[in-house]
C-alpha cells in the first residue's frame, strides 16, 4: 500500500493518511477484507509517530472503511450504498 | 494505559538545583521525547529512573517495580544509553560483548555482530580510539543487543552525523514495531522528536512544564507575529509568552481560535516547532518564577 505525506503540508499528517486509504478503497485499489499494514507497521514505513497513524485508523474505523479484530489488524471493511454512490458520483 | 515508568512526589536537592515533589508516568508502547534547555534536570531524571541517584522523597517504579526490591530484574530488561562512555577505555568492543553478554539472559550475540557491522564499528580497536560519535554507536549497538522491553537514551543523537542519525532514528522505529517495547530518550535535536515521538516531556529548572503527545502539541500550540502596535495589557493576555524586538512580535499561543478572534487578519499565524514551544515556555516559566520571588522578598 503505497502513502505519500507531506511534511510541510498544512493538513494534519493523519488526515493525509485518511484521505489516500479512503481514495485507494473508492478506487477499488484497496478491497473488501484487504488486510492493512499493522499501526506500527505503516508507522515505521512513513516514518512517522506510532499515534498519528493510530488517529488516522481511527478515523477511518469510525468512518466505516476498515474495521478491526483484536489481535489480527484492520481490515478494509465492506462498502455500503452510500460509499458507492459517492464512487459513481466521483468517477 | 500501562506505564513502563512512574515517578511519584519525587524530589532531590543539590546544592544549585533542585527537583521538587514531581510524577511523571511514561506509557507503555510509545516513544517519549524528554526536552529542556541544558541545566533543566533531564540527566537527573533519567539518573533517578535508572537508580544512579536515589530520591530523596517519592517513588520511582520501573514496569511496576521498585529498584529497592528488583534492580536487577529492572535494568535487565532495559537498554541504556548514557552520554558519557562508561566501558574500560582500553577494551575493544569483542572484548566488551563476552563481558557485557553474560549478564544478561536475552543477549543476542547474532544481533550484536549486525549493528556492529551496520554502525561500521571495529571490533577488535580500543575505544579509547574511537571518536565521540563511534562512542555512542558503540553504545547504542549494545544496548539494543540483548532485547530490551524499555530504551533509555540520554542524548543518543548528540555527535552523530545526520545521514547516522537518520539510519538510527529508522533503527528505533523497526524496534517499535513491536507494541511491547517502550523508548524514553532525552535529545537537543527537535527534529528526530518532530519525526516520530508520540509523547513530548519538557523540563524546566526540574519542573515538568508539559506532557502531552506530539498530534496535540501540533494542533494546539501556533506561533503569532505581528506589530508591535498590536500589544496592550488585554491583547497580550492571549499569549503564554511574548517576544519583542523594535516595532515587532511573535508570541506563542495555544488558542488559535481566540487570536483569530482577537487579532483578525492583522497577524501571521504558524504552526509553533518543539524548538519554538520550547523556548518560549522557558521564559514564561522564569518570568513566572521571577514574579513569585518578587512577590514573597
Amino acid at each position: 500500500m503505497q502513502i505519500i505525506i507531506s511534511n510541510s503540508s498544512k493538513e494534519p499528517i493523519y488526515e493525509q493518511i485518511f484521505k489516500q486509504i479512503q481514495t485507494k478503497i473508492f478506487s477499488g485499489e484497496l478491497k473488501e477484507g484487504t488486510a492493512l499494514p499493522s499501526i506500527r507497521q505503516l508507522a515505521r514505513d512513513l516514518r512517522i509517530s506510532v499515534i498519528t497513524t493510530k488517529r488516522a485508523y481511527e478515523e477511518l474505523e469510525k468512518a466505516g472503511f476498515i474495521y478491526l479484530i483484536a489481535g489480527k489488524g484492520s481490515f478494509v471493511a465492506e462498502q455500503n450504498q452510500k460509499f458507492l454512490e459517492k464512487k459513481t458520483t466521483s468517477d | 494505559m500501562e506505564n513502563v515508568i512512574e515517578l511519584q512526589g519525587v524530589s532531590k536537592k543539590f546544592q544549585t538545583f533542585s527537583i521538587d515533589n514531581i510524577d511523571l508516568q511514561i506509557k507503555k508502547g510509545y516513544t517519549t521525547g524528554f526536552i529542556g534547555a541544558n541545566g533543566s534536570g533531564k540527566s537527573t531524571i533519567i539518573k533517578l529512573i535508572m537508580n544512579l541517584l536515589q530520591p530523596d522523597r517519592g517513588n520511582v517504579k520501573v514496569f511496576g517495580m521498585n529498584h529497592a526490591n528488583h534492580e536487577k530484574e529492572i535494568k535487565s530488561r532495559i537498554g541504556f544509553v548514557y552520554d558519557s562512555n562508561i566501558y574500560y577505555e582500553s577494551l575493544n568492543l569483542r572484548d566488551i560483548s563476552k563481558i557485557v553478554a553474560p549478564a544478561y539472559k536475552q543477549w543476542d550475540n547474532k544481533q550484536f555482530n549486525k549493528y556492529i557491522d551496520q554502525f561500521e564499528l571495529p571490533l577488535n580497536k580500543s575505544i579509547k580510539s574511537f571518536s565521540k560519535g563511534m562512542q555512542m554507536k558503540a553504545s547504542i549497538a549494545i544496548a539494543l543487543s540483548h532485547n530490551p522491553e524499555l530504551i533509555i537514551m540520554d542524548e543518543p543523537t548528540a555527535g552523530l552525523d545526520p545521514t547516522f542519525r537518520r539510519e538510527l532514528l529508522d533503527i528505533f522505529q523497526d524496534v517499535m514495531i513491536n507494541e511491547g517495547k517502550s523508548i524514553f530518550f532525552s535529545t537537543h535535536t527537535t527534529s528526530d522528536l518532530e519525526r516520530f515521538a508520540d509523547y513530548i516531556v519538557l523540563v524546566n529548572k526540574g519542573e515538568i512544564l508539559l506532557h502531552q503527545s506530539l498530534e496535540e502539541l501540533r494542533e494546539q500550540y501556533v506561533l503569532v507575529k505581528g506589530s508591535a502596535d498590536l500589544l496592550d495589557r488585554d491583547t497580550e493576555s492571549h499569549f503564554i509568552n511574548i517576544e519583542r524586538s523594535h516595532d515587532t512580535f511573535q508570541a506563542l499561543s495555544k488558542n488559535v481560535e481566540e487570536v483569530q478572534k482577537v487579532f483578525n487578519n492583522h497577524v501571521v499565524i504558524e504552526k509553533a516547532s518543539l524548538d519554538e514551544i520550547m523556548f518560549f515556555m522557558k521564559s514564561a516559566h522564569r518570568n513566572e518564577l521571577n514574579n513569585s520571588n518578587y512577590k514573597y522578598s
